[in-house]
């Protein structure tokens, strides 16, 4: 198994944690995403015609998109059941719902991140403004919640919607993101640092 | 306020060669001017907002600018023309602080262990050990000397921790490099080093290099082990106050300020260099 993998992306990060997190033995093939556009070569465009990463290579077929991948490796690798929930239909459903709410993430608050960090020219006020109104949805969400004794987005216990919200929203400071006025998001990343086999990435600040 | 004569006459790398290939008018801002480059069949060019044509050179990898008619000459690498060498151009990353900040954490080693944690330090080896700090006055550059440090992997090629023996050099109030102790090679070098073209006064973007010997990483492999280690840096320098320098003897250091951090302010000071520079009086 092998991920092309960028560092500073948190879509590569997304997988990254899952593969720690179900312990899977793979390979990382470094691509060269800043400053070598690597992911917009022909060769990657081969690889995946979107010229996006992160891309997962196992059993001689190639992945694309991270919250494919997340459950990819989930329903195949994860003997629980329980990060890709397929006997609970509700559950799962909610799972799916969140899956396509971190791909708006990606958009906006990881917009604002590429806009800062590595100097990408967009509307960086619109990414940022996009961003504070997901978060506002999803600290209200993750809030309701706690109120009925559930720690995660989906339910009782993380699934890759967890995973897959995780880095753009821990991230979101690198674009100027204040997680100040978040109090339950806040609380689920320190929820969410303290799983097993975590590991941190760059940015993300946990003493906030 | 504009730049001091000091910080004008400096040359300031503001890009990699491949970032300007075939641009036209591509804005670059630096000392809070707007600028352009331009490519014309491969030859570069830079102009301010008046149209003037400023003075431009290519050196260590990257396109060097500058404010000045008569700008003090930028300083010598020689390291960049050995051979075997891999120079690997790590790309502008942009960071909210002026740009001295990010000089001086580069110089402090007291911040391995809790920022760049099991890479270039360990927690139970917090201690800086003492080492020479010294000005080359032909030069006008600082040198600090005899530096040591624990490292669990100081570098890429790294295989294991060592005792990693390190040398700093500051010859312009916005560039500094550290060469390191070779893992692979004896009795020479790395150099990793930043080249910041300051955007405002507390703004900037830091263009840096890694030219190391080392047979076993890919180039991408190396530009990783560096982005990764300084978007580490880059978090605890936004979340600095205030975003200048602090250099007004009023104010308090929050931190125990190190040998080569006293002898930066003081070079900066003697040279009377103001911009990016936090007055104690607008402090809030
Ligand atoms: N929906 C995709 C988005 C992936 C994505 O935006 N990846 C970024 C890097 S983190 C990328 O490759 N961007 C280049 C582009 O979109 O052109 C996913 O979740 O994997
Ligand atoms: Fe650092």
């Amino acid at each position: 198994m092998k991920l092309f993998d960028y560092v500073l992306s948190g879509n590569c990060y997304k997988i990254r944690l899952l593969l720690d997190f179900l312990e899977l033995s793979h390979e990382k093939q470094a691509v060269d995403f800043f400053p070598g556009r690597e992911h917009k070569s022909d060769a990657f465009l081969q690889i995946n015609p979107l010229g996006q990463i992160p891309v997962l290579e196992d059993d001689g077929a190639y992945i694309r998109d991270a919250q494919a991948i997340l459950v990819y490796l989930a329903s195949r690798y994860d003997p629980t059941g329980t990060w890709w929930p397929v006997n609970d239909p509700s559950e799962l459903g909610r799972v799916a719902q969140w899956l396509a709410f971190a791909d708006s993430i990606t958009s906006t608050a990881s917009a604002a991140r590429l806009h800062d960090v590595l100097g990408y020219d967009l509307d960086v006020a619109q990414a940022r403004a996009g961003a504070h109104k997901l978060f506002r949805i999803l600290d209200d969400h993750l809030a309701n919640q706690e109120l009925q004794g559930f720690n995660w987005i989906a339910g009782s216990n993380p699934t890759v919607a967890d995973v897959a919200c995780f880095p753009y929203v821990a991230l979101a400071g690198d674009g100027g993101i204040e997680l100040f006025y978040y109090p339950a998001i806040q609380r689920w990343i320190r929820r969410f640092v303290n799983l097993p086999r975590f590991k941190l990435m760059p940015g993300i600040n946990i003493f906030n | 306020m504009t730049p001091d004569t000091f910080t004008r006459s400096q040359w300031y790398a503001i890009g990699r060669l491949p970032d300007f290939e075939g641009a036209e008018a591509k804005p670059v801002r630096l000392l809070s001017q707007d600028l352009t480059v331009s490519d014309a069949a491969g030859v570069l060019s830079v102009n301010d907002a008046d149209g003037r044509s400023l003075l431009t050179q290519i050196r260590y990898g990257h396109l060097w600018t500058t404010l000045s008619d008569t700008p003090r000459p930028l300083y010598d690498m020689p390291e960049f023309d050995e051979p075997d060498r891999r120079l690997v151009t790590v790309g502008g990353v942009g960071v909210r602080c002026s740009g001295l900040r990010c000089v001086e954490n580069f110089l402090d080693m007291a911040h391995f262990p809790f920022v760049h944690t099991d890479i270039l330090g360990v927690e139970e080896h917090p201690s800086v050990e003492s080492y020479d700090v010294s000005m080359d006055a032909e030069k006008d550059e600082i040198w600090a000397t005899k530096c040591k440090f624990f490292q669990p992997m100081a570098s890429a090629a790294a295989s294991g921790g060592q005792m990693t023996e390190y040398k700093y050099r500051v010859p312009h109030p916005y560039s500094t490099i550290l060469y390191k102790t070779c893992p692979i090679r004896e009795d020479v070098w790395d150099l990793v080093g930043l080249f910041i073209q300051p955007v405002e006064e507390d703004e900037c973007i830091v263009h840096s290099f890694i030219l190391v010997f080392d047979e076993e990483n890919t180039d991408t492999g190396l530009l990783h082990f560096q982005q990764n280690i300084f978007l580490q840096d880059r978090m605890i320098l936004e979340n600095q106050v205030p975003r200048k320098l602090p250099l007004d003897p009023r104010w308090e250091l929050p931190t125990r300020a190190d040998a080569s951090s006293i002898a930066y302010r003081r070079w900066l000071k003697a040279n009377e260099l103001q911009w990016g520079v936090a007055l104690f009086n607008e402090a809030a």
